[in-house]
Protein backbone atom coordinates (compact mmCIF):
# COMPACT_ATOMS: atom_id res chain seq x y z
CA UNK A 1 0.00 0.00 0.00
CA UNK A 2 1.16 3.68 -0.41
CA UNK A 3 4.41 4.81 1.37
CA UNK A 4 2.82 8.62 1.00
CA UNK A 5 0.60 7.90 3.88
CA UNK A 6 1.12 9.77 7.10
CA UNK A 7 2.48 7.67 9.71
CA UNK A 8 -0.10 6.16 11.68
CA UNK A 9 0.14 7.60 15.09
CA UNK A 10 -3.34 5.42 16.25
CA UNK A 11 -1.35 2.03 15.55
CA UNK A 12 1.77 3.52 17.72
CA UNK A 13 -0.42 4.68 20.63
CA UNK A 14 -2.44 1.30 20.66
CA UNK A 15 0.50 -0.91 20.66
CA UNK A 16 2.15 0.76 23.50
CA UNK A 17 -1.30 1.08 25.25
CA UNK A 18 -1.99 -2.05 25.10
CA UNK A 19 1.66 -3.56 25.26
CA UNK A 20 1.56 -1.97 28.47
CA UNK A 21 -1.78 -3.35 29.44
CA UNK A 22 -0.31 -6.85 28.85
CA UNK A 23 3.69 -6.69 30.20
CA UNK A 24 2.96 -4.89 33.15
CA UNK A 25 1.48 -7.88 34.95
CA UNK A 26 4.05 -10.16 34.13
CA UNK A 27 6.61 -7.76 35.14
CA UNK A 28 4.90 -7.03 38.60
CA UNK A 29 4.14 -10.95 39.45
CA UNK A 30 7.26 -11.90 38.62
CA UNK A 31 8.89 -9.23 40.75
CA UNK A 32 6.17 -10.24 43.33
CA UNK A 33 7.62 -13.22 43.55
CA UNK A 34 11.54 -12.57 43.65
CA UNK A 35 11.05 -9.65 45.92
CA UNK A 36 12.16 -10.65 49.16
CA UNK A 37 9.75 -8.73 51.88
CA UNK A 38 11.31 -9.76 55.21
CA UNK A 39 14.83 -9.50 54.34
CA UNK A 40 14.92 -7.11 51.32
CA UNK A 41 16.78 -7.83 48.36
CA UNK A 42 16.16 -10.81 46.21
CA UNK A 43 15.47 -14.32 46.70
CA UNK A 44 14.65 -17.55 44.54
CA UNK A 45 12.61 -18.97 47.40
CA UNK A 46 9.32 -19.19 45.96
CA UNK A 47 10.90 -21.21 42.74
CA UNK A 48 13.21 -23.36 44.62
CA UNK A 49 10.15 -24.11 47.25
CA UNK A 50 7.70 -24.82 45.10
CA UNK A 51 8.03 -28.80 44.88
CA UNK A 52 8.69 -28.82 48.38
CA UNK A 53 4.99 -27.72 49.12
CA UNK A 54 3.05 -29.27 51.12
CA UNK A 55 0.53 -30.67 48.65
CA UNK A 56 2.15 -29.66 45.50
CA UNK A 57 3.57 -32.92 44.67
CA UNK A 58 0.16 -35.07 44.84
CA UNK A 59 -2.03 -32.44 43.39
CA UNK A 60 0.65 -31.66 40.70
CA UNK A 61 0.56 -35.70 40.04
CA UNK A 62 -3.36 -35.88 39.80
CA UNK A 63 -3.36 -32.79 37.13
CA UNK A 64 -0.83 -35.03 35.05
CA UNK A 65 -2.58 -38.14 35.04
CA UNK A 66 -6.00 -36.26 34.50
CA UNK A 67 -4.28 -34.74 31.59
CA UNK A 68 -3.02 -37.58 29.98
CA UNK A 69 -6.03 -39.62 30.49
CA UNK A 70 -7.95 -37.51 29.06
CA UNK A 71 -5.43 -36.15 25.93
CA UNK A 72 -5.75 -39.94 25.11
CA UNK A 73 -9.68 -40.72 25.65
CA UNK A 74 -9.58 -37.77 23.64
CA UNK A 75 -8.04 -39.19 20.71
CA UNK A 76 -9.11 -42.59 21.19
CA UNK A 77 -12.72 -41.27 20.42
CA UNK A 78 -12.65 -38.44 17.99
CA UNK A 79 -9.43 -39.95 15.56
CA UNK A 80 -12.08 -42.72 14.75
CA UNK A 81 -14.95 -40.65 14.67
CA UNK A 82 -13.93 -38.24 12.50
CA UNK A 83 -12.83 -40.23 9.69
CA UNK A 84 -15.65 -42.36 9.80
CA UNK A 85 -17.47 -39.28 9.26
CA UNK A 86 -15.67 -38.07 6.54
CA UNK A 87 -15.14 -41.56 4.64
CA UNK A 88 -17.97 -43.51 5.61
CA UNK A 89 -21.38 -41.83 7.36
CA UNK A 90 -20.96 -37.89 5.42
CA UNK A 91 -24.55 -38.36 6.43
CA UNK A 92 -23.72 -38.46 10.34
CA UNK A 93 -21.31 -35.38 9.92
CA UNK A 94 -23.54 -32.45 10.53
CA UNK A 95 -24.75 -34.92 13.73
CA UNK A 96 -21.12 -34.71 15.47
CA UNK A 97 -19.99 -31.65 14.08
CA UNK A 98 -23.33 -30.41 15.64
CA UNK A 99 -23.21 -32.36 19.29
CA UNK A 100 -19.18 -30.93 19.49
CA UNK A 101 -20.83 -27.50 19.80
CA UNK A 102 -22.83 -28.50 22.27
CA UNK A 103 -20.15 -28.07 25.30
CA UNK A 104 -19.66 -24.85 24.06
CA UNK A 105 -23.55 -23.81 25.00
CA UNK A 106 -23.64 -25.06 28.67
CA UNK A 107 -21.44 -23.37 30.92
CA UNK A 108 -18.96 -25.40 32.88
CA UNK A 109 -20.65 -24.41 36.01
CA UNK A 110 -23.81 -25.72 35.00
CA UNK A 111 -22.57 -28.78 33.47
CA UNK A 112 -21.06 -29.82 37.04
CA UNK A 113 -24.69 -29.27 38.54
CA UNK A 114 -26.04 -32.28 36.41
CA UNK A 115 -23.17 -34.01 36.89
CA UNK A 116 -22.77 -33.43 40.79
CA UNK A 117 -26.73 -34.92 40.84
CA UNK A 118 -26.27 -37.82 39.04
CA UNK A 119 -22.88 -38.43 41.15
CA UNK A 120 -25.30 -38.83 43.86
CA UNK A 121 -27.45 -41.25 42.54
CA UNK A 122 -24.49 -44.00 43.29
CA UNK A 123 -24.78 -43.98 46.90
CA UNK A 124 -28.42 -42.53 46.97
CA UNK A 125 -31.08 -43.91 44.63
CA UNK A 126 -29.09 -46.49 43.08
CA UNK A 127 -26.72 -47.73 46.00
CA UNK A 128 -25.56 -51.48 46.07
CA UNK A 129 -26.52 -51.75 42.03
CA UNK A 130 -23.76 -52.31 39.59
CA UNK A 131 -24.55 -48.78 37.94
CA UNK A 132 -24.32 -47.51 41.69
CA UNK A 133 -20.96 -48.78 42.23
CA UNK A 134 -20.48 -47.35 38.75
CA UNK A 135 -20.86 -43.86 39.44
CA UNK A 136 -19.07 -44.09 43.48
CA UNK A 137 -16.21 -45.90 41.60
CA UNK A 138 -16.05 -42.79 38.72
CA UNK A 139 -15.49 -40.78 41.92
CA UNK A 140 -12.82 -42.50 43.40
CA UNK A 141 -10.48 -39.84 45.50
CA UNK A 142 -6.96 -41.21 43.82
CA UNK A 143 -8.14 -41.85 40.55
CA UNK A 144 -11.10 -39.48 39.67
CA UNK A 145 -12.38 -40.63 36.34
CA UNK A 146 -15.39 -38.38 36.25
CA UNK A 147 -12.97 -35.43 36.01
CA UNK A 148 -11.66 -37.49 32.98
CA UNK A 149 -14.55 -37.92 31.30
CA UNK A 150 -16.28 -34.39 31.93
CA UNK A 151 -12.84 -33.00 30.44
CA UNK A 152 -13.08 -34.87 27.62
CA UNK A 153 -16.48 -33.56 26.99
CA UNK A 154 -15.25 -29.85 27.65
CA UNK A 155 -12.09 -30.98 24.95
CA UNK A 156 -14.46 -32.11 21.83
CA UNK A 157 -15.20 -28.46 20.45
CA UNK A 158 -11.35 -27.88 20.05
CA UNK A 159 -10.26 -31.09 19.55
CA UNK A 160 -13.16 -31.91 17.00
CA UNK A 161 -12.13 -28.51 15.69
CA UNK A 162 -8.40 -28.91 15.44
CA UNK A 163 -8.79 -32.54 14.14
CA UNK A 164 -11.43 -31.30 11.47
CA UNK A 165 -9.20 -28.77 9.79
CA UNK A 166 -6.10 -30.72 9.45
CA UNK A 167 -8.45 -33.48 7.51
CA UNK A 168 -9.60 -30.54 5.34
CA UNK A 169 -6.28 -29.94 4.34
CA UNK A 170 -5.45 -32.57 2.76
CA UNK A 171 -7.18 -35.69 0.50
CA UNK A 172 -7.58 -38.10 2.98
CA UNK A 173 -10.26 -40.09 0.80
CA UNK A 174 -7.35 -40.63 -2.06
CA UNK A 175 -4.36 -41.54 0.30
CA UNK A 176 -6.31 -43.76 2.25
CA UNK A 177 -8.24 -45.68 -0.46
CA UNK A 178 -4.53 -45.86 -1.67
CA UNK A 179 -3.13 -47.73 1.49
CA UNK A 180 -6.60 -49.80 1.32
CA UNK A 181 -6.12 -50.73 -2.69
CA UNK A 182 -2.34 -51.46 -1.34
CA UNK A 183 -3.49 -54.00 1.33
CA UNK A 184 -3.07 -51.98 4.32
CA UNK A 185 -5.29 -53.05 7.06
CA UNK A 186 -7.13 -50.57 9.23
CA UNK A 187 -5.35 -49.99 12.19
CA UNK A 188 -2.44 -49.96 9.67
CA UNK A 189 -3.97 -46.99 7.79
CA UNK A 190 -5.02 -45.39 10.95
CA UNK A 191 -1.36 -45.48 12.52
CA UNK A 192 0.81 -45.42 9.16
CA UNK A 193 -1.58 -42.89 7.11
CA UNK A 194 -3.76 -40.79 8.97
CA UNK A 195 -2.14 -40.21 12.05
CA UNK A 196 1.36 -39.15 10.30
CA UNK A 197 -0.85 -36.90 8.18
CA UNK A 198 -2.77 -35.32 10.73
CA UNK A 199 0.23 -34.50 12.82
CA UNK A 200 0.10 -31.07 13.61
CA UNK A 201 -3.81 -31.25 14.09
CA UNK A 202 -3.58 -34.25 16.50
CA UNK A 203 -0.54 -32.51 18.14
CA UNK A 204 -2.96 -29.22 18.41
CA UNK A 205 -5.81 -31.44 20.35
CA UNK A 206 -3.19 -32.96 22.43
CA UNK A 207 -1.98 -29.19 23.26
CA UNK A 208 -5.56 -27.81 23.93
CA UNK A 209 -6.99 -30.25 25.82
CA UNK A 210 -3.46 -30.32 28.39
CA UNK A 211 -4.26 -26.58 28.69
CA UNK A 212 -7.55 -26.64 29.04
CA UNK A 213 -7.15 -29.59 32.02
CA UNK A 214 -4.28 -28.01 33.65
CA UNK A 215 -6.40 -24.87 33.86
CA UNK A 216 -9.37 -26.30 34.59
CA UNK A 217 -10.60 -24.90 37.88
CA UNK A 218 -14.79 -24.99 37.96
CA UNK A 219 -15.22 -28.93 37.30
CA UNK A 220 -12.89 -30.22 40.33
CA UNK A 221 -13.31 -27.47 42.58
CA UNK A 222 -17.25 -28.18 42.89
CA UNK A 223 -16.86 -31.91 42.70
CA UNK A 224 -14.46 -31.25 45.41
CA UNK A 225 -11.22 -32.99 44.27
CA UNK A 226 -8.05 -31.52 44.53
CA UNK A 227 -5.60 -31.15 41.70
CA UNK A 228 -3.05 -28.54 40.49
CA UNK A 229 -5.16 -25.63 40.08
CA UNK A 230 -7.60 -25.98 43.04
CA UNK A 231 -4.19 -26.76 45.39
CA UNK A 232 -3.05 -22.87 44.23
CA UNK A 233 -6.43 -21.38 45.72
CA UNK A 234 -5.96 -23.55 48.75
CA UNK A 235 -2.09 -22.39 49.46
CA UNK A 236 -2.81 -18.38 48.50
CA UNK A 237 -4.40 -17.12 51.79
CA UNK A 238 -1.39 -18.43 53.79
CA UNK A 239 1.24 -18.60 51.08
CA UNK A 240 0.66 -15.34 48.33
CA UNK A 241 4.39 -15.53 46.95
CA UNK A 242 3.99 -19.21 46.39
CA UNK A 243 0.72 -19.07 44.25
CA UNK A 244 1.90 -16.03 42.44
CA UNK A 245 5.22 -18.11 41.74
CA UNK A 246 3.08 -21.04 40.91
CA UNK A 247 0.94 -19.20 38.42
CA UNK A 248 4.10 -17.20 36.82
CA UNK A 249 5.62 -21.10 36.24
CA UNK A 250 2.26 -22.36 34.30
CA UNK A 251 2.02 -19.38 31.92
CA UNK A 252 5.82 -19.73 31.20
CA UNK A 253 5.12 -23.63 30.60
CA UNK A 254 2.12 -23.05 28.57
CA UNK A 255 4.28 -20.34 26.55
CA UNK A 256 7.13 -23.38 26.23
CA UNK A 257 4.78 -25.66 24.88
CA UNK A 258 2.66 -23.65 22.18
CA UNK A 259 6.63 -22.92 20.34
CA UNK A 260 7.31 -26.79 20.59
CA UNK A 261 3.96 -27.48 18.95
CA UNK A 262 4.18 -24.93 16.52
CA UNK A 263 8.18 -25.95 15.67
CA UNK A 264 6.95 -29.09 15.20
CA UNK A 265 4.14 -28.10 13.13
CA UNK A 266 6.07 -25.98 10.58
CA UNK A 267 5.33 -22.58 9.33
CA UNK A 268 1.56 -23.86 8.29
CA UNK A 269 0.87 -25.43 11.61
CA UNK A 270 1.78 -22.34 13.41
CA UNK A 271 -0.72 -20.25 11.63
CA UNK A 272 -3.63 -22.91 12.57
CA UNK A 273 -2.28 -23.59 15.60
CA UNK A 274 -2.81 -19.97 16.53
CA UNK A 275 -6.50 -19.73 14.84
CA UNK A 276 -7.32 -22.79 16.44
CA UNK A 277 -6.65 -21.59 19.96
CA UNK B 1 -12.73 -55.64 5.31
CA UNK B 2 -11.35 -54.50 2.49
CA UNK B 3 -14.48 -53.70 0.53
CA UNK B 4 -15.14 -50.87 2.83
CA UNK B 5 -13.31 -48.27 0.83
CA UNK B 6 -13.01 -50.29 -2.74
CA UNK B 7 -14.69 -47.75 -4.90
CA UNK B 8 -11.74 -48.15 -7.89
CA UNK B 9 -9.26 -45.16 -8.38
CA UNK B 10 -10.99 -42.13 -9.42
CA UNK B 11 -14.42 -42.66 -8.31
CA UNK B 12 -15.75 -39.70 -7.18
CA UNK B 13 -14.93 -39.90 -3.06
CA UNK B 14 -17.42 -37.22 -1.63
CA UNK B 15 -21.22 -37.36 -1.49
CA UNK B 16 -23.51 -39.54 0.53
CA UNK B 17 -24.25 -42.37 -1.23
CA UNK B 18 -21.46 -43.58 -2.92
CA UNK B 19 -21.61 -46.40 -4.47
CA UNK B 20 -20.30 -49.94 -2.77
CA UNK B 21 -20.02 -53.21 -5.14
CA UNK B 22 -19.87 -56.14 -2.84
CA UNK B 23 -21.08 -56.59 1.31
CA UNK B 24 -21.60 -52.92 2.47
CA UNK B 25 -23.28 -54.20 5.09
CA UNK B 26 -20.57 -55.12 7.26
CA UNK B 27 -18.44 -51.93 6.39
CA UNK B 28 -21.69 -49.98 7.77
CA UNK B 29 -21.58 -51.59 10.58
CA UNK B 30 -17.84 -51.02 11.60
CA UNK B 31 -18.34 -48.00 10.99
CA UNK B 32 -21.09 -47.54 13.41
CA UNK B 33 -18.75 -49.46 15.85
CA UNK B 34 -16.14 -47.26 15.44
CA UNK B 35 -18.23 -44.00 16.41
CA UNK B 36 -20.75 -45.19 19.05
CA UNK B 37 -18.02 -44.93 21.39
CA UNK B 38 -18.25 -41.21 21.05
CA UNK B 39 -21.35 -41.42 21.37
CA UNK B 40 -21.65 -43.28 24.62
CA UNK B 41 -19.00 -40.73 25.98
CA UNK B 42 -21.06 -38.01 24.97
CA UNK B 43 -24.29 -39.61 25.72
CA UNK B 44 -23.26 -40.64 29.98
CA UNK B 45 -21.29 -37.20 30.53
CA UNK B 46 -23.05 -34.85 28.67
CA UNK B 47 -26.47 -35.53 27.74
CA UNK B 48 -27.68 -37.06 30.96
CA UNK B 49 -26.14 -34.53 33.38
CA UNK B 50 -27.74 -31.48 30.67
CA UNK B 51 -31.01 -33.52 31.31
CA UNK B 52 -30.80 -33.96 34.49
CA UNK B 53 -30.22 -30.00 34.93
CA UNK B 54 -33.49 -29.02 32.79
CA UNK B 55 -35.62 -32.00 34.38
CA UNK B 56 -34.56 -31.06 38.40
CA UNK B 57 -34.68 -26.85 37.43
CA UNK B 58 -38.57 -27.73 37.39
CA UNK B 59 -38.81 -30.31 40.51
CA UNK B 60 -39.57 -28.95 43.91
CA UNK B 61 -39.31 -31.45 46.77
CA UNK B 62 -41.18 -30.54 50.10
CA UNK B 63 -38.67 -30.32 52.51
CA UNK B 64 -41.29 -31.82 55.34
CA UNK B 65 -43.29 -34.78 53.27
CA UNK B 66 -40.70 -35.17 51.28
CA UNK B 67 -43.09 -35.30 48.25
CA UNK B 68 -42.31 -34.21 45.04
CA UNK B 69 -44.35 -32.09 42.59
CA UNK B 70 -43.07 -30.49 39.32
CA UNK B 71 -43.63 -26.67 38.64
CA UNK B 72 -41.53 -23.34 38.09
CA UNK B 73 -41.11 -22.50 42.09
CA UNK B 74 -37.34 -22.76 41.45
CA UNK B 75 -36.88 -20.83 38.43
CA UNK B 76 -39.20 -17.99 40.29
CA UNK B 77 -36.96 -18.47 43.06
CA UNK B 78 -33.40 -18.14 40.75
CA UNK B 79 -35.58 -14.76 39.31
CA UNK B 80 -35.93 -13.22 42.43
CA UNK B 81 -33.83 -11.28 45.04
CA UNK B 82 -30.22 -11.81 45.08
CA UNK B 83 -29.82 -14.37 41.97
CA UNK B 84 -31.82 -11.36 39.90
CA UNK B 85 -29.20 -9.39 41.02
CA UNK B 86 -26.47 -11.89 40.25
CA UNK B 87 -27.84 -12.46 36.60
CA UNK B 88 -27.74 -8.82 35.84
CA UNK B 89 -24.51 -8.82 37.54
CA UNK B 90 -23.05 -11.09 35.08
CA UNK B 91 -25.41 -9.98 31.74
CA UNK B 92 -24.15 -6.22 32.45
CA UNK B 93 -19.70 -7.42 33.31
CA UNK B 94 -20.28 -9.53 30.46
CA UNK B 95 -21.73 -6.97 27.95
CA UNK B 96 -19.41 -4.32 29.03
CA UNK B 97 -15.98 -6.49 28.90
CA UNK B 98 -17.54 -8.13 25.58
CA UNK B 99 -17.90 -4.42 23.58
CA UNK B 100 -14.19 -3.06 25.25
CA UNK B 101 -12.47 -6.35 24.37
CA UNK B 102 -13.45 -6.64 21.08
CA UNK B 103 -12.86 -2.95 20.22
CA UNK B 104 -9.68 -3.10 21.91
CA UNK B 105 -8.99 -6.45 20.33
CA UNK B 106 -10.54 -5.03 16.73
CA UNK B 107 -7.59 -2.10 17.05
CA UNK B 108 -5.04 -4.03 17.96
CA UNK B 109 -5.36 -6.50 15.03
CA UNK B 110 -5.70 -3.99 13.07
CA UNK B 111 -2.32 -2.18 13.64
CA UNK B 112 -0.56 -5.68 13.30
CA UNK B 113 -2.11 -6.05 9.81
CA UNK B 114 -1.75 -3.60 8.43
CA UNK B 115 1.70 -2.62 9.55
CA UNK B 116 4.30 -2.04 7.24
CA UNK B 117 7.00 -4.42 7.59
CA UNK B 118 4.63 -6.29 10.47
CA UNK B 119 5.88 -9.98 9.87
CA UNK B 120 7.59 -10.00 13.00
CA UNK B 121 5.05 -7.96 15.17
CA UNK B 122 2.69 -10.12 14.00
CA UNK B 123 4.16 -13.46 14.85
CA UNK B 124 4.73 -11.53 17.92
CA UNK B 125 1.16 -10.75 18.92
CA UNK B 126 -0.59 -13.72 17.55
CA UNK B 127 2.00 -15.88 19.31
CA UNK B 128 1.14 -13.59 22.37
CA UNK B 129 -2.40 -14.02 21.97
CA UNK B 130 -2.47 -17.64 21.83
CA UNK B 131 -0.94 -18.12 24.96
CA UNK B 132 -3.10 -14.96 26.72
CA UNK B 133 -6.62 -16.37 25.43
CA UNK B 134 -5.53 -19.27 27.66
CA UNK B 135 -4.31 -17.52 30.63
CA UNK B 136 -7.47 -17.77 31.93
CA UNK B 137 -8.46 -19.18 35.55
CA UNK B 138 -6.55 -18.95 38.60
CA UNK B 139 -3.32 -17.94 37.53
CA UNK B 140 -4.61 -14.74 35.94
CA UNK B 141 -6.27 -13.81 39.44
CA UNK B 142 -2.91 -14.10 40.82
CA UNK B 143 -1.02 -12.21 38.40
CA UNK B 144 -3.21 -9.17 39.28
CA UNK B 145 -3.50 -9.80 42.70
CA UNK B 146 0.14 -9.64 42.66
CA UNK B 147 -0.24 -6.70 40.55
CA UNK B 148 -2.61 -4.38 41.67
CA UNK B 149 -3.77 -6.29 44.71
CA UNK B 150 -3.93 -5.23 48.54
CA UNK B 151 -0.09 -6.02 48.32
CA UNK B 152 0.49 -5.74 45.22
CA UNK B 153 3.39 -4.05 43.34
CA UNK B 154 2.15 -1.80 41.54
CA UNK B 155 -0.59 -0.69 44.60
CA UNK B 156 2.96 -0.26 46.20
CA UNK B 157 4.74 1.96 44.07
CA UNK B 158 1.82 4.31 43.89
CA UNK B 159 1.63 4.79 46.89
CA UNK B 160 5.12 5.25 47.59
CA UNK B 161 5.83 7.43 44.77
CA UNK B 162 2.66 9.38 44.48
CA UNK B 163 0.69 8.45 47.86
CA UNK B 164 -2.11 7.60 46.04
CA UNK B 165 -3.73 4.43 47.45
CA UNK B 166 -5.23 1.72 44.76
CA UNK B 167 -7.02 0.31 48.42
CA UNK B 168 -9.10 -2.52 47.15
CA UNK B 169 -10.65 -1.44 43.92
CA UNK B 170 -9.23 -4.45 42.17
CA UNK B 171 -12.20 -6.65 43.94
CA UNK B 172 -14.65 -4.91 42.41
CA UNK B 173 -17.06 -4.79 39.04
CA UNK B 174 -14.61 -2.70 37.10
CA UNK B 175 -11.53 -4.42 38.72
CA UNK B 176 -12.95 -7.99 37.42
CA UNK B 177 -13.86 -6.15 34.15
CA UNK B 178 -10.21 -5.46 33.75
CA UNK B 179 -8.72 -8.86 34.51
CA UNK B 180 -11.54 -10.36 32.26
CA UNK B 181 -10.22 -8.38 29.18
CA UNK B 182 -6.43 -9.47 30.22
CA UNK B 183 -7.62 -12.99 28.14
CA UNK B 184 -10.91 -11.37 26.23
CA UNK B 185 -8.55 -9.01 23.73
CA UNK B 186 -6.37 -11.97 22.54
CA UNK B 187 -9.63 -13.87 21.91
CA UNK B 188 -10.70 -11.11 19.92
CA UNK B 189 -7.18 -11.01 17.91
CA UNK B 190 -7.23 -14.24 17.25
CA UNK B 191 -10.29 -14.88 15.95
CA UNK B 192 -10.67 -11.47 13.85
CA UNK B 193 -7.26 -11.68 12.26
CA UNK B 194 -8.25 -14.19 9.48
CA UNK B 195 -11.33 -11.70 8.92
CA UNK B 196 -9.09 -8.87 8.40
CA UNK B 197 -6.83 -10.78 6.38
CA UNK B 198 -9.74 -11.31 4.15
CA UNK B 199 -10.23 -7.38 3.54
CA UNK B 200 -8.30 -7.07 0.10
CA UNK B 201 -5.80 -3.76 -0.19
CA UNK B 202 -7.31 -3.98 -3.71
CA UNK B 203 -10.83 -2.81 -2.79
CA UNK B 204 -9.17 -0.12 -0.33
CA UNK B 205 -7.20 0.86 -3.81
CA UNK B 206 -10.26 0.60 -6.21
CA UNK B 207 -12.42 2.74 -3.56
CA UNK B 208 -9.73 5.29 -3.34
CA UNK B 209 -9.08 5.47 -6.73
CA UNK B 210 -12.95 6.29 -7.27
CA UNK B 211 -12.48 9.57 -4.78
CA UNK B 212 -13.59 7.47 -1.67
CA UNK B 213 -12.12 9.42 1.64
CA UNK B 214 -11.14 6.83 4.06
CA UNK B 215 -14.78 7.15 6.10
CA UNK B 216 -16.92 6.17 2.95
CA UNK B 217 -14.50 3.38 2.89
CA UNK B 218 -14.79 1.91 6.24
CA UNK B 219 -18.58 2.84 5.50
CA UNK B 220 -19.42 1.00 2.65
CA UNK B 221 -16.76 -1.33 2.13
CA UNK B 222 -15.09 -2.23 4.87
CA UNK B 223 -17.18 -2.19 7.45
CA UNK B 224 -20.01 -3.94 5.70
CA UNK B 225 -17.96 -7.28 5.17
CA UNK B 226 -16.41 -6.87 8.75
CA UNK B 227 -19.25 -6.81 10.32
CA UNK B 228 -20.42 -10.48 10.07
CA UNK B 229 -17.44 -11.67 11.94
CA UNK B 230 -16.94 -8.60 14.26
CA UNK B 231 -20.30 -9.49 15.66
CA UNK B 232 -19.64 -13.04 16.16
CA UNK B 233 -16.58 -12.36 17.87
CA UNK B 234 -18.35 -10.17 20.15
CA UNK B 235 -20.61 -12.83 21.01
CA UNK B 236 -18.38 -15.51 21.45
CA UNK B 237 -16.34 -12.85 23.79
CA UNK B 238 -20.25 -12.16 26.16
CA UNK B 239 -20.31 -16.11 26.30
CA UNK B 240 -16.79 -16.44 27.34
CA UNK B 241 -16.94 -13.93 29.99
CA UNK B 242 -20.11 -14.80 31.17
CA UNK B 243 -19.59 -18.58 31.42
CA UNK B 244 -16.49 -17.13 33.66
CA UNK B 245 -16.01 -18.78 36.81
CA UNK B 246 -12.52 -19.32 38.01
CA UNK B 247 -11.04 -15.68 37.91
CA UNK B 248 -14.07 -14.42 39.89
CA UNK B 249 -14.21 -17.11 42.58
CA UNK B 250 -10.24 -16.60 43.06
CA UNK B 251 -10.20 -13.41 43.32
CA UNK B 252 -13.60 -11.42 44.55
CA UNK B 253 -15.15 -14.78 46.87
CA UNK B 254 -18.35 -13.71 46.51
CA UNK B 255 -18.70 -9.18 47.09
CA UNK B 256 -19.26 -9.02 43.39
CA UNK B 257 -22.79 -10.71 42.46
CA UNK B 258 -22.21 -12.92 39.71
CA UNK B 259 -24.42 -15.91 38.88
CA UNK B 260 -21.62 -18.40 38.67
CA UNK B 261 -20.95 -17.30 42.40
CA UNK B 262 -24.16 -17.70 43.05
CA UNK B 263 -24.38 -21.62 41.26
CA UNK B 264 -20.98 -22.38 43.60
CA UNK B 265 -22.68 -21.04 46.88
CA UNK B 266 -25.71 -23.08 46.06
CA UNK B 267 -23.88 -26.39 45.29
CA UNK B 268 -21.65 -26.09 48.26
CA UNK B 269 -24.87 -26.12 50.50
CA UNK B 270 -25.42 -22.58 51.97
CA UNK B 271 -29.26 -23.02 51.04
CA UNK B 272 -32.75 -23.89 52.39
CA UNK B 273 -34.41 -26.77 52.56
CA UNK B 274 -36.64 -27.97 49.90
CA UNK B 275 -34.33 -25.66 47.27
CA UNK B 276 -31.48 -27.30 46.56
CA UNK B 277 -32.99 -27.54 42.65
CA UNK B 278 -32.56 -23.31 42.36
CA UNK B 279 -28.88 -24.21 41.85
CA UNK B 280 -30.54 -25.85 38.31
CA UNK B 281 -32.69 -23.16 37.75
CA UNK B 282 -29.99 -20.38 37.67
CA UNK B 283 -27.77 -23.06 35.46
CA UNK B 284 -30.78 -23.33 33.40
CA UNK B 285 -31.18 -19.10 33.42
CA UNK B 286 -27.39 -19.14 32.27
CA UNK B 287 -28.47 -22.12 28.81
CA UNK B 288 -31.02 -19.13 28.41
CA UNK B 289 -29.40 -16.53 28.32
CA UNK B 290 -26.60 -17.95 26.14
CA UNK B 291 -29.36 -19.39 23.87
CA UNK B 292 -30.69 -15.83 23.34
CA UNK B 293 -27.21 -14.52 21.98
CA UNK B 294 -26.57 -17.08 19.97
CA UNK B 295 -30.18 -16.97 18.07
CA UNK B 296 -28.93 -13.56 17.76
CA UNK B 297 -26.00 -14.05 16.10
CA UNK B 298 -27.68 -16.68 13.86
CA UNK B 299 -29.82 -14.24 12.61
CA UNK B 300 -27.02 -11.54 12.08
CA UNK B 301 -25.02 -14.36 10.30
CA UNK B 302 -27.85 -15.26 7.46
CA UNK B 303 -28.75 -11.52 7.32
CA UNK B 304 -25.58 -10.40 6.14
CA UNK B 305 -24.50 -13.24 4.52
CA UNK B 306 -26.40 -12.53 1.75
CA UNK B 307 -24.05 -9.84 0.85
CA UNK B 308 -21.77 -12.27 0.24
CA UNK B 309 -23.50 -13.99 -2.71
Amino acid sequence: MSARRRPAIWRWVVLVLLGVYFLVPLVASFWFTIDDRRRGGLTGEYYTGIVGAEGFLPAFGLSMRLALLTILITLALMIPTILVVHLQLPRLRPVVELITLLPLVLPPIALVVGVGSVLRWGPNELAGTPLGDFLVGLQDENMPWILVFVYVVLALPFAYRSLDAGIRAVDLHTLVEAARNLGASWPKVVWQVVVPVLRTSVLNAAFLTLALVLGEYTIARLLIFEPFSVWIVQISGSEAQLSVSVSVLSLALTWLLLIAVSSLGGRRGREATLRSL
Amino acid sequence: MTETLDRGAGAPSTGAAAPRRRRPHRGKALAWLAVLPFFVVVGVFFFLPAGVLFFDAFRITDPDTQVTRFGLDNLEQASKGGYRTAFMGSIKLSVVTAVLGAVLGLLLAQAVVTARRGNLLRRLVLTASGVLANFGGVPLAFAFIATIGNAGVITALLKDAFGYDLGSSLYSFSGLALVYLYFLVPLMVLVIVPALDGLRPQWHEAAENLGATRWQYWRHVGGPILAPPVVGATMLLFCSAFAAFATAAAMVGSTVPLVTLQISDVLSGNVLAGQENVGKALGLGMVAVIAVVMTVYVLVQRRTSRWFR
